[in-house]
């Protein structure tokens, strides 16, 4: 879908991005991660263009990205950023068909492409579709903002620390929502965060930049398992490596299915992380494990968590 | 402003309904005139008709408003854009002087240059009205966020939907607040046009300066008072039309041409 040839890009003096080959699959959620100065952003931004490349080739779709007309290659991509840039002046219909007003869709083709975004990101219609950006918390500010990158139905999605800017309570819902939208949608997303939870939460493939250079490229379990270097290791947290990796899978993957006991419950959904700190809050070696409907249907136990790299 | 006020509150009902009044009817307040400034013989200007006055000054006030307008809106998108930037400094400095000349000094130098006639004066004017509105224009594009700018190219808008769709809406009320100041400033200045020998609103005034007759005086700065405040009014009215979104609870429309509700308005978003 998207190909980096040996791309590189300077400011000035400043190498931002270094000899960069990448090759982003199709329905991939990748995720560019590197502390600031690592050319993350720059990597994403030369995907449409804001940057542009001064050496190598980009590829979307098999063509040179500047064989594109730019605001032809902008509107087949999403775009979503961390300052959400909504259009004070419209209303949150009129920000989500900002692309398809520019593609010029019939006007009932817009309309219920908005009221079906509306319901995506939970925002009831009746209640905000008339309303303008500076009436809503920043939370719904960046779920009209992802409507508003999603509403052409773009081959895929970019987007620059999106979630950087809200409360932990906030940027927890929104991650959940942008991974249930990855999976209903299929659509190849590309996500710079500096935040590695975040990118061990989202992505199928993690990128991991340093200085305009690819320091590891893989899955989440590798990254965590298999550190290319210390820079990995110190920047994913030394010290927590284990509890990350609990983090990856969830409770319902180890539940003993024959045991049913007694004791504070948790969901099937929740991480083992999560089951953990449960067992440790609770000091015990092992707890209910129920359904969404608070039925049980197993437990977990404290030595399950271990047999963690299976 | 509340929109659903009652008509017969509306102070821009009121004065208008004044101005036309006096217009039309200062020809028949001979007696009180009479009353006011006995030592006069004569106290009603009687050279021209008033309504003509009127329409003569508006005239001359909305075609050297019109030039200051374009001109003013064009330099100042001129120098917002990348192409102009390195333009900005000698613009300002340009237009400060224009504002600093007095339009007196302009006409004694283009009167010579171009003859009596509408011209120089409107030329002195649109010269004078040039500075709050490169000014405000200058301000209103740059209190677009730079996060709806971002978000514009990215989406993928092209320069002219961005200036269209985004930037110029969204500088619209601060741009008609440098306008309204103008324009205002305009009213006032646009009098001495009549000593170049063109008529406006200003000619009963000049005439009454050099006649020492104070009714001729007070019959011309009338007109030329309530003309004002009924065109601030209607602009008032204007730039909140301009801006549906700041219409709403807890929020709080432009008004005035301060840069600092410009400022205000950036870190809204």
């Amino acid at each position: 879908m998207i190909q980096f040839e040996q791309v590189g890009k300077r400011f000035g003096d400043f190498v931002a991005v270094d000899n960069l080959s990448l090759r982003l699959a199709d329905g991939e959620f990748t995720v560019l991660i590197g502390p600031s100065g690592s050319g993350k952003s720059t990597t994403l931004k030369m995907i449409n263009r804001l940057v542009e490349h001064d050496q190598g080739r980009i590829l979307f779709a098999g063509q040179e990205i500047r064989s594109f007309r730019e605001e032809d290659l902008r509107r087949r991509m999403g775009y979503a950023i961390q300052s959400i840039g909504l259009f004070p002046h419209w209303t949150v219909a009129q920000n989500i068909a900002t692309v398809p007003a520019l593609l010029k869709w019939p006007k009932a083709r817009v309309a219920a492409r908005v009221e079906e975004l509306l319901h995506l990101l939970g925002l009831p219609p009746a209640e905000f579709s008339r309303r303008y950006p500076h009436q809503l918390s920043g939370g719904q500010q960046q779920r009209v903002g992802v409507a508003r990158a999603l509403a052409a139905d773009p081959e895929v999605l970019l987007m620059d620390e999106p979630f950087g800017a809200l409360d932990p309570v906030t940027r927890s819902a929104l991650q959940t929502e942008i991974a249930r939208i990855h999976q209903v949608s299929g659509k190849a997303i590309v996500l710079v965060t500096h935040d590695i939870d975040e990118a061990l939460l989202l992505a199928d493939r993690i990128v991991m930049l340093d200085r305009g250079r690819v320091v590891q490229d893989g899955t989440p379990r590798q990254i965590l398992l298999e550190p290319a270097s210390d820079f990995v290791t110190s920047f994913v947290g030394r010290s927590e490596v284990g509890l990350k990796l609990l983090a990856l899978d969830q409770v319902a993957s180890r539940m003993r299915q024959d045991q049913h006991i007694e004791g504070p419950a948790i969901t099937g959904t929740a991480t083992l992380r999560e089951a953990l700190s449960a067992l440790i809050a609770n000091r015990t070696e092992q707890l209910p494990v129920v359904d969404e409907h608070g039925h049980t249907i197993g437990s977990i136990h404290v030595a399950d968590l271990l047999d963690i790299a299976a | 402003m509340n929109p659903t006020r009652r008509w017969w509150l509306d102070p821009l009902f009121w004065s208008a309904g004044l101005l036309l009044a006096l217009t039309f009817g200062m020809s028949h307040l001979g007696p009180l005139f009479h009353a006011l400034f006995p030592e006069q013989e004569r106290p009603l200007y009687e050279q021209a008709s008033f309504p003509a006055l009127v329409l003569a000054h508006v005239w001359i006030v909305g075609v050297s408003s019109a030039i200051a307008v374009i001109l003013g809106c064009s330099a100042g998108l001129f120098v917002t854009r990348e192409t102009g930037r390195d333009f900005r400094p000698l613009l300002e400095t340009v237009v400060a002087i224009g504002q600093t000349f007095p339009p007196v000094a302009v006409l004694a130098v283009a009167v010579p240059l171009i003859g009596f006639g509408p011209a120089p004066a409107l030329i002195a004017l649109a010269l004078y009205g040039l500075l709050p509105i490169v000014q405000s224009t200058i301000a209103g594009l740059e209190s677009v966020p730079p996060p709806s700018l971002e978000a514009a190219r990215g989406l993928g808008m092209s320069r002219r939907q961005l200036l269209w769709q985004v930037e110029l809406p969204l500088a619209l009320p601060v741009i008609l607040a440098g306008v309204r100041t103008s324009v205002i400033i305009n009213i006032g200045t646009a009098a001495i046009a009549s000593t170049v020998g063109t008529p406006t609103l200003g000619s009963p005034i000049i005439v009454g300066l050099s006649g020492f007759n104070t009714a001729y005086i007070v019959e011309g700065a009338l007109l030329v008072g309530l003309l004002a405040v009924v065109t601030d009014l209607a602009f008032e009215r204007l730039m909140i039309r301009s801006q549906p979104w700041r219409l709403t609870p807890h929020n709080r429309p432009i008004t005035s041409a301060s840069p600092a509700s410009a400022q205000m308005d950036r870190g809204r978003i």
